[in-house]
């Protein structure tokens, strides 16, 4: 018998691990062993898929959910919580990946987008969903439709940070110019980014959007991890970042030292040395694929 | 009174919220002489095996080891927690405990993110229930003889306290309700107060 009546899924609980994630920084591993090494370094998760974005990038193709046998031997590796990716509308892969017992759901422009005019109704899940938005109306969609925790898209694959700081600074800008904005005024930037009117306007009193807001999307250094989140994210998100780079460990453990650090130079100056080669970087404008466009 | 909250990773902002509401001098511990500048320490919820490893490398190990052996009082809070029990379950083989409570605990004890779950709990002393938030939370499977069980859900301790040291497997600092809060700063109190 229970002597106490419990409430699952809630906004509470699944924000609520968002906040247990502050400060940290969640590696993409493709196997158990990287996944090991993940948490060795220091992460607070891991994000399992089945290739890390620049080789998505680099192979083209159609890129999906990863194989459940991958996903529940990396869940049987760490202790910590294990996240995964679903691709954007397709909420049959986010129900398998909740039936798995994933920690966290990314609804990610990464993966080939299922659906071209909606993103998964993320109120329908126990399991609380990541999403991606290059500017303050799609995070605010995003959170509308039931989002926990907003992450910048950045340019994933490409070790380049001007996406995510351009990101960044649009959402963190908007936030900042709606807080000096009239009561009338409100209504206008609502309609401008498209986004429902009652989070706007939640956005003028406390100055910051309702869920966590992380970075993901091209960091490749302890010095990326530092500069993002003293521009205001919470936490990030490495994905080609480690692995692709020459000696990951290392790196895994400098930048997770960066993220708690990310305010004291001193510190970062001794963790960045002697890592060896970041992993190599892509120009935006060479790309073929601009994979922040995916997402409406 | 200077409280301190362990800043190193985790859902510290929200206690420097809450402290701070309650008028106190609150201070972000992520270096040493941070700490030695402070009366009390909160442990945050977070990731234990991270704070576990970052404790090590900003040499916080022993210097929190030391205040709290030395009867600094201190509330954790989930990962908090398990950073002060005695023994931890379901840990990595190299995370190691501050022992400064006597309870013994399993990580994740409820389940995955899926099983996390809001409760209301009774707890000894307070009027009416408490919203307790519990988000991949251990489960208390041993307490000692010296320990005060200060409210517990399906039979198993979730609120403690034994000398200068509180510890809960959920998160007060979630819940809007700062009644725990409170309870630690007046044991903190009285315990400073006393030397």
């Amino acid at each position: 018998m229970s002597d106490i009546t419990r409430s699952t899924g809630t906004q509470m609980v699944k924000r609520g691990l968002a906040e247990m994630l502050k400060g940290g920084v969640i590696m993409d591993v493709v196997d158990p062993a990287q996944a090991k090494i993940a948490e060795d370094a220091g992460a607070v998760a891991v994000m399992a898929l089945e290739r890390v974005p620049s080789d998505i990038r680099r192979d083209g193709g159609v890129a999906r959910m990863s194989d459940p046998e991958m996903v529940e031997g990396i869940k049987e590796i760490v202790t910590i919580p294990v996240m995964a990716k679903a691709r954007i509308g397709h909420f049959a892969e986010a129900q398998i990946l909740q039936a798995l017992g994933v920690d966290y759901v990314d609804e990610s422009e990464v993966l080939t987008p299922a659906d071209e005019a909606h993103h998964i109704d993320k109120w329908a899940f126990t399991v609380p969903f990541v999403c991606g938005a290059t500017n303050l109306g799609e995070a605010l969609r995003r959170i509308s439709e039931g989002a926990c925790m907003i992450r910048s898209k950045g340019e994933a694959g490409t070790g380049n940070i001007v996406e995510a700081v351009r990101h960044l600074r649009s959402i963190i800008g908007d936030m900042r110019r709606i807080t000096q904005a009239d009561e009338a005024e409100l209504f206008d930037w609502a309609k401008r980014l498209q986004a429902p009117l009652p989070l706007v306007q939640e956005i003028a009193e406390t100055g910051e959007l309702p869920v966590p807001m992380f970075c993901a999307g091209g960091i490749a250094t302890p010095a990326d991890a530092s500069l993002v989140m003293q521009l205001g994210a919470q936490a990030v998100f490495v994905g080609s970042g480690i692995f692709k780079s020459d000696d990951p460990a290392p790196r895994a453990r400098a930048i997770v030292e960066a993220a708690t650090n990310f305010e004291d130079p001193t510190i970062l100056a001794r963790v960045s040395r002697g890592l060896g080669n970041a992993m190599p970087g892509l120009e935006i404008g060479e790309l073929e694929t601009r994979l922040a466009d995916r997402g409406w | 009174m200077k409280v301190g909250v362990l800043a190193l990773q985790g859902a510290f902002a929200r206690h420097v919220q809450v402290l701070g509401e309650l008028g106190l001098a609150v201070v972000e511990v992520r270096a040493v002489h941070e700490l030695s500048d402070v009366d009390a320490l909160v442990l945050p919820g977070g990731e234990s095996t991270t704070m576990s490893m970052l404790l090590d490398s900003s040499g916080l190990r022993n210097a929190v080891a030391d205040r709290l052996f030395a009867g600094m009082p201190a509330l954790g809070t989930c990962a908090g927690m398990i950073l002060l029990a005695t023994h931890v379950a379901d840990a990595r083989p190299d995370q190691r405990s501050f022992g400064a409570i006597d309870i013994d605990l399993r990580r994740n004890g409820y389940g995955r993110q899926v099983d996390s779950f809001e409760a209301d709990l009774s707890v000894s002393g307070f009027e009416g229930t408490f919203p307790g938030v519990f988000i991949r939370a251990p489960v208390v499977d041993r307490v000692g003889e010296g320990v005060e069980v200060l409210a517990t859900a399906d039979g198993h301790p979730v609120l403690c306290r034994q000398g200068a040291v509180m510890v809960a497997s959920f998160h007060p600092e979630m819940s809007g309700d700062r009644r725990i809060h409170e309870e630690f700063l007046d044991l903190a109190f009285t315990i400073l107060a006393d030397e």
